[in-house]
């Protein structure tokens, strides 16, 4: 004696959010089951485990046949099969394409190939969540990667228009698309203790000032790859330490503007020079696509460690790069005021950012 | 004479890839109609065509307008081979063809493949040039206007209800043509979709054809079915209601459309006060199921009822003389009803003052051999066999004093090539009032009037004088009336327990009513309603032919008895005392009968109460054997007592004044009749009721009374906040909410075990359906407090082994509080709303008034009259002057009632006054209107099985929806088993559905059924198929709230009773 077959259809799809998180979480029907009941849910409604199962492998083959849709949000609206309210389709999407923080972080800037699909095991394995739902959220940053590749446009505008989602969740995944396309490196350990939303501010940083978008909204390139010619004039920069009058001239602004307003004035007088290299020679380098993918640990190894280890605070680091930037104007054999400002606008946010104390 | 038929393709979305080279498409499109193809260009390598066609013209015969689809195939362009099909839309055009209903059809319509499903979508534009045909011998009937709803359709009036329409068709079926062996499954089906279509629509035209003859223009209630028989054909049959309706202009609409949502006859009776002002009574009976058979003649298959409605009185004459059937059948003849071959109506709610008594259920069954039909232009075996079961029914009829049948419906059972018909239907007497506004009825007036109408005469003519004098629309029937027995009391067709009305006190009544219609809407109730099933299951030996005939149709009776006893014992278990919506299912496979039988229980206030249930021993030998029986005897006055707080029925107490034996022991006995077609023509009796004994004992020693106890008392109690009924609407129920969710579900269940006693499958059957219920509970549980309505069980047998069980309902949900207010409120919101309506049509105020402002003083003013000025009998009325006083009281009851409605109403006035004009208010539900729909290029598409949107009102009925669909797969472990290829299907039907309704213009499919679920799997070869015939009226529908923003004045209560009806 066995149901054998079993299926409940309504004129208005029958969706359950907690389902629907169960079932995006990879749970299987019998685990989902289990969830649900432990969650009280049968004393709550009078109902047996049987009515439960019935319900979950419904909802579950909903999921299922929507699931296509949802690759596709834009079809979501004006497909006829399934009758789902607006706020609805707005629900199913947005937690569609939800993902895990502790999930986004391991494959941040990794090539989105099948490679790194294949290793998806391990990452389940690290984080603790189902593979299943490490497929999807793969297929998802894959799917919005290939899309807004190749479109024109600012991009979190294109994800946010392609795919439906919410601003913030359409700025994350710009992030996650920028960060892919680059191949910023995030995953050394040194890394480890920033988190996806710290890179998110910095991919957003990056790109809606270095990009070519970011100058230019009429330019119809794209959003994804940095402004080349920006990268180019970077090496112009590096006067800034190759000049040793005007590093000492730098030097000197930036330290009788500091003097008396902050408890760590010796280390920064100490480490000036060391300091300044560092930053120019990152600028320098950006041209080499190798050293773009070094971005943030070089900021780590050659500014942030450096600093932490003389005990900054966060004040003094914000001061420290507010004078270090104006000063530059003040250098009269300076001539590239634009690019240093487009550069340190970013590289002073970025810090700011990256620096736990 | 013929049209202009003429299409435009637009464009093409969604559509699958059809080259995997490029992952495009080169598509292009065949339309057809008829034996004439035209063809759009190739649009080349896209999924996203935009052919933007010239218009494609058909100039063809309006027969075959109505009788052909207009059939759409995208094809994938393909130079080097044969082009691929990628799917079809076929189009009825028959809603073009009516001036009524829709004028063009225009909109997204899925491309539909019976191997893919839906393969995107396609834009189409289709209209209708259509030239005045004034041939008479035409052979078509466009213009008669179809629809499934069972009522009067909402913005309609019925100037005259002509009676009964059938036809059928029969074809041999595609898919057992021996060409079938060499074409694609792909082929097979579209070939048998393209035939039913055909069929369905020839059919439609023929019906239509005699609803022209009898000079109707629509048929209500239409209920076509298939058959499919397999060997021998394909039938499509229908069955409808001729009537002549006229639209009602739009200004009167508002007052007089909502018959069940706001008719103030409806709300009334949920106040106490005005439940005993009623008209005069008479005495009514109750049917428990009168089945039965007798041989009658037969021989001309046309029915041309072309007399109207003349035979009032011939049922009160047959019930005098219910002697042998066949007798009565011939001395009845002259009455002008009876004239007509079939004096049925498939009709199950009614306007006021169409149905007087009901007499109780009628049903007839015969089980037939299936043979191969010779010529299928003259299906003459088929016709005969659904005549002879109509005679049966309305012998059945006169023999409970009843001339006509309403609620009437016929289905069928098929396996191999055993055929079990099924019939039923409620013998009632009608009123008169269809005829009076004819342009017909004057000739047959003065044939009406020579009535010998035993009982009831002077309340009949009593009910004409009022009638006559107030304008015809203002009779609001009695709340009890329907229930009073319409066949002589002295000469009861079968026994039966009768008693004074409990409303007027003045009539009989008897002690259970059994209905097939929906609960009137002026019925006086108690408490709420609920569903009543009965379920069993018996097992059969495998046999073929007529020995297997034979053995099917000697189970049939006991399978009845049974299903009935187990009604009736439902029933008192929940303290009512009438059925409605009462539907039985018989289903026939190789090794068991099921039989299911619904309906909606609920407490008729002029009913008496129902004795409980007891239990008794036949040997009360020792002592723990007594123990038991008082343990389940507790157990069951238990229950009792809980379900009367559940269903708040807790009747008024009445001094009894009962003829006959007291209440509390009610006996019930019926006697069932039984047809054998393949047997001779004697007429076989079968008396199968508990002979002596008293039908509620229930005796433990037997196997049987055991089983039935335990079926009653593991019924799953609905949890809180639901109710659920068969019936439109629930009984008790008014103040629903907008929110409404259709669902259809279907279970298939395996019985691994093959040797199974009776017992145990009654068991497992009953716990699917319970668990089934408890599935919709669970799911729809957002929508608390919330009532399932027009639950429709539909059981099948698909093959040995296998029980299914397909149903659709809709889940509405209703505003807890006011119901809390126990309804009194909300039945005086709907009267100042159809008052302050009211007054702003003038023309009509004077009648209207008369008619919504108070139907209970204007009826007991009646029954005022009816005491002084009627010759009453001796008895009745010595009975009738102390209910007379009652009534005098309740009425003075009533008009302080009123005035207290009416302060209320002008507080309501001014508070609205205040608080701003309409206009910004109207505004603002615009907008928010605009913002729902935003972000959403589809538009909502609201199904439901009922007749009516909860909050809305139906503006225009664009015309009937029936579509028939074939999936079939080879790979059904891909698509998710048989489960994920059904869900799917189910889910593409819907979507088509609603495609082509807003095709249509419209926003809603009311009355909308899923007639034929058919589905076979083969699961070792990884095939499944299914059939899926659905029906329904596309309508436009507004909401109330919405009709008020836009009109100028600012309406108080209006406002206030539609609020409600806002979000979805």
């Amino acid at each position: 004696m066995s149901v054998e077959l079993d299926v409940f259809v309504g004129n208005t799809t029958i969706m359950d959010k907690e389902v629907y998180q169960l079932w995006l979480n990879g749970y299987t029907v019998n685990d989902a089951v289990k969830v649900r009941i432990e969650g009280g849910i049968m004393e709550e409604c009078e109902a047996s485990a049987e009515v439960l199962l019935s319900d979950t492998m419904d909802q579950y083959r909903t999921f299922q046949m929507c699931e296509r849709l949802l690759h596709h949000p834009a079809k979501l609206a004006n497909q006829l099969l399934f009758q789902i309210p607006p706020d609805r389709q707005a629900m199913l999407i947005e937690r569609y394409y939800a993902f895990d923080d502790a999930f986004v972080r391991e494959v941040l800037g990794k090539k989105l190939s099948k490679g790194t699909k294949k290793d998806l095991d391990d990452v389940s394995a690290k984080t603790g969540i189902m593979l299943k739902s490490c497929r999807r959220q793969f297929d998802n940053f894959k799917r919005v990667f290939k899309v807004v590749e190749e479109l024109k446009g600012p991009l979190v505008e294109n994800i946010r228009q392609h795919f439906l989602l919410p601003d913030q969740l359409a700025r994350d995944y710009a992030a996650i698309v920028f960060f892919a396309n680059n191949r910023f490196e995030t995953g050394k350990k040194k890394l480890q203790y920033l988190t996806f939303h710290d890179f998110a501010f910095c991919a957003g940083q990056l790109i809606n000032h270095w990009t070519v978008g970011a100058v230019d909204n009429m330019m119809d390139d794209m959003d994804v790859d940095l402004d080349k010619e920006f990268l180019q004039d970077l090496k112009d920069l590096k006067i800034l330490i190759t000049d040793k009058d005007l590093l000492d001239q730098h030097k000197s602004l930036v330290c009788t503007a500091l003097r008396g307003k902050t408890n760590v004035f010796n280390e920064m007088e100490a480490n000036f020079k060391n300091l300044s290299r560092s930053l120019v020679n990152i600028a320098a380098k950006l041209i080499n696509a190798k050293d773009v993918r070094d971005f943030f640990i070089d900021l780590v190894e050659k500014f942030i460690e450096p600093c932490r280890s003389d005990k900054w605070t966060s004040i003094d680091v914000n001061l420290y790069l507010i004078h270090y930037t104006n000063s530059v104007h003040i250098l009269d054999t300076f001539k590239h005021h634009g690019v240093w400002n487009r550069y340190m606008g970013v590289i002073k946010s970025c810090i700011l950012r990256m620096y736990h104390e | 004479m013929p049209g202009k038929l003429k299409a435009k393709i637009v464009a093409g979305r969604h559509l699958p890839v059809m080259d995997r080279a490029s992952d495009l498409t080169d598509a292009f499109v065949e339309v057809k109609f008829g034996n004439t193809t035209f063809k759009t260009d190739v649009y080349p390598k896209s999924l996203n065509p935009q052919w933007n066609s010239e218009w494609f013209k058909f100039e063809v015969d309006d027969k075959d307008l109505q009788d052909e689809p207009l059939q759409i195939t995208v094809l994938d362009h393909d130079i080097y081979s044969a082009n691929d099909a990628i799917g079809k839309v076929y189009i009825d055009i028959d809603p073009l063809l009516c001036s009524e209903a829709a004028t063009v059809i225009s909109g997204w319509l899925p491309i539909y493949d019976t191997i893919h499903g839906i393969r995107g979508e396609i834009n189409v534009l289709v209209k209708v040039d259509l030239f005045n045909d004034l041939n008479r011998f035409r052979q078509s009937s466009c213009g008669v206007k179809f629809f499934c709803t069972t009522s009067i359709p909402r913005c309609y009036r019925a100037v005259m209800v002509h009676g009964f329409v059938e036809e059928l068709v029969v074809n041999e079926d595609p898919e057992y043509q021996w060409i079938d062996r060499i074409r694609t499954p792909r082929a097979s089906n579209e070939a048998r979709q393209r035939l039913i279509f055909l069929m369905s629509g020839e059919l439609q035209r023929k019906i239509g054809l005699k609803v022209l003859e009898m000079g109707g223009n629509a048929v209500v209630g239409y209920l076509q079915c298939f058959d499919l028989e397999g060997e021998t054909g394909l039938v499509v049959r229908a069955i409808g209601t001729a009537c002549t309706l006229e639209k009602i202009s739009t200004l009167t609409s508002a007052s007089t459309t909502h018959p069940s949502n706001s008719s103030p006859s409806k709300d009334m009776k949920d106040s106490p006060q005005a439940a005993p002002s009623t008209l005069g009574c008479r005495s009514t009976h109750s049917s428990p199921v009168h089945s039965a058979s007798s041989r009658l003649s037969q021989g001309f298959s046309v029915s041309v009822p072309t007399l109207l409605f003349a035979g009032m009185g011939s049922g009160g004459s047959a019930g005098k003389d219910a002697g042998p059937l066949k007798a009565l059948m011939r001395q009845q003849t002259q009455s002008a009803l009876e004239q007509r071959e079939y004096p049925f109506f498939t009709l199950t709610s009614f306007p006021p003052g169409f149905l007087l008594h009901v007499g109780g259920v009628v049903n007839a069954r015969s089980v037939k051999l299936l043979d191969r039909i010779h010529n299928p232009d003259e299906p003459e075996t088929r016709d005969a066999w659904w005549e002879e079961i109509r005679q049966e029914i309305k012998c059945h009829a006169k023999a409970l004093g009843c001339h006509a049948v309403v609620g009437y419906s016929e289905s069928t059972s098929i396996c191999e090539e055993v055929c079990i018909l099924s019939a039923s239907g409620t013998a009632v007497i009608l009123g008169s009032r269809f005829m009076q506004d004819g342009p017909l009825d004057t000739d047959h007036r003065l044939s009406r009037q020579p009535l010998v109408f035993s009982t009831g005469a002077e309340r009949v003519e009593g009910d004409m004088g009022s009638s006559i004098s107030l304008g015809f629309e203002e009779v609001a029937p009695p709340g009890c009336g329907f229930c009073h027995i319409p066949y002589d009391e002295l000469n009861i067709p079968f026994p039966a327990q009768l008693t004074n009305c409990y409303c007027c006190r003045r009539y009989k009544v008897p002690d259970v009513l059994f209905t097939t219609i929906d609960l009137p809407t002026e019925a006086n109730i108690t408490g709420k309603g609920c569903l009543i099933q009965a379920r069993l299951c018996r097992t059969k030996k495998k046999a073929q032919g007529e020995g297997n005939a034979t053995a099917i149709s000697n189970l049939l009776p006991f399978l009845e008895y049974e299903l009935h006893t187990q009604l009736m014992n439902k029933l008192k278990l929940r303290g009512m005392n009438a059925l409605f919506g009462l539907r039985i299912q018989i289903s026939v496979g190789e090794t068991m009968l099921l039989g299911l039988a619904s309906a909606t229980g609920v407490y008729l206030t002029a009913l008496p109460s129902p004795g409980g249930i007891q239990i008794a021993g036949k040997t009360p030998s020792d002592i723990t054997y007594e123990q038991h029986i008082s343990n389940m005897q507790k157990k069951i006055n238990d229950t009792i007592a809980k379900n009367k707080e559940i269903y708040e029925v807790n009747p008024p107490e009445f001094v009894e004044e009962v003829i006959g034996s007291p209440i509390p022991e009610p006996r019930q006995r019926s006697r069932l009749f039984r047809s054998q077609s393949e047997s001779s023509d004697d007429v076989s009796e079968l008396d199968l009721s508990y002979g002596k004994k008293d039908a509620f004992v229930l005796e433990i020693d037997d196997t049987d009374a055991v089983e039935d106890i335990h079926a009653l008392l593991t019924d799953f109690p609905t949890p809180p906040g639901f109710y659920s009924c068969n019936t439109e609407i629930m009984p008790g129920i008014q103040n629903w909410t907008s929110a409404i969710q259709m669902f259809t579900s279907v279970r298939v269940f395996r019985l691994n075990n093959a040797n199974l006693t009776n017992q145990g499958l009654n068991k497992i059957f009953s716990e699917l359906c319970e668990n089934l219920l408890k599935s919709f509970y669970f799911k729809l549980r957002s929508m608390v407090p919330c009532c399932l309505c027009h639950l429709n069980f539909t059981v099948a047998i698909p093959e040995d082994e296998l029980i299914q069980v397909a149903v659709t309902a809709v889940a509405m949900s209703f505003d807890k509080e006011q119901t809390l207010e126990n309804g009194r409120q909300s039945g005086d919101k709907t009267l100042i709303k159809a008052i302050t309506e009211n007054d702003e049509q003038l023309q009509f105020s004077l009648e209207l008034n008369a008619e919504l402002s108070s139907p209970n003083p204007l009826s007991s003013t009646k029954g005022l009259s009816d005491v002084s000025g009627s010759h009453l009998s001796a008895r009745a009325h010595s009975v009738d002057y102390s209910s007379f006083a009652d009534r005098c009281s309740s009425w003075i009851e009533q008009l302080r009632l009123k005035a207290h409605i009416i302060r209320r109403g002008s507080v309501k006035t001014t508070s609205s006054l205040e608080k701003a004009s309409p206009l910004p208010e109207g505004r603002s539900r615009s907008l928010r209107r605009n913002r729902s729909y935003s972000g959403s290029s589809v538009a909502v598409v609201k199904m439901t099985p009922l007749s009516l949107l909860p909050g809305a009102k139906i503006i225009k009925y664009l015309g009937i929806i029936n579509m028939f669909f074939i999936r079939e797969t080879t790979s059904l472990r891909e698509e998710g088993g048989v489960s994920g290829f059904l869900h799917t299907f189910i889910a593409e039907v819907f979507a088509m559905v609603r495609a082509h309704v807003a095709a249509l213009g419209g926003n809603a499919v009311v009355s909308y059924s899923m007639k034929e679920c058919v589905f076979m799997e083969n699961p070792n070869k990884n095939q499944a198929q299914c059939l899926i015939n659905v029906s329904g009226d596309a309508v436009i529908f507004v909401r109330e709230s919405e009709l008020e923003a836009t009109s100028v004045q600012p309406q108080s209560a209006t406002t206030q009773t539609s609020n409600g009806g806002e979000g979805t």
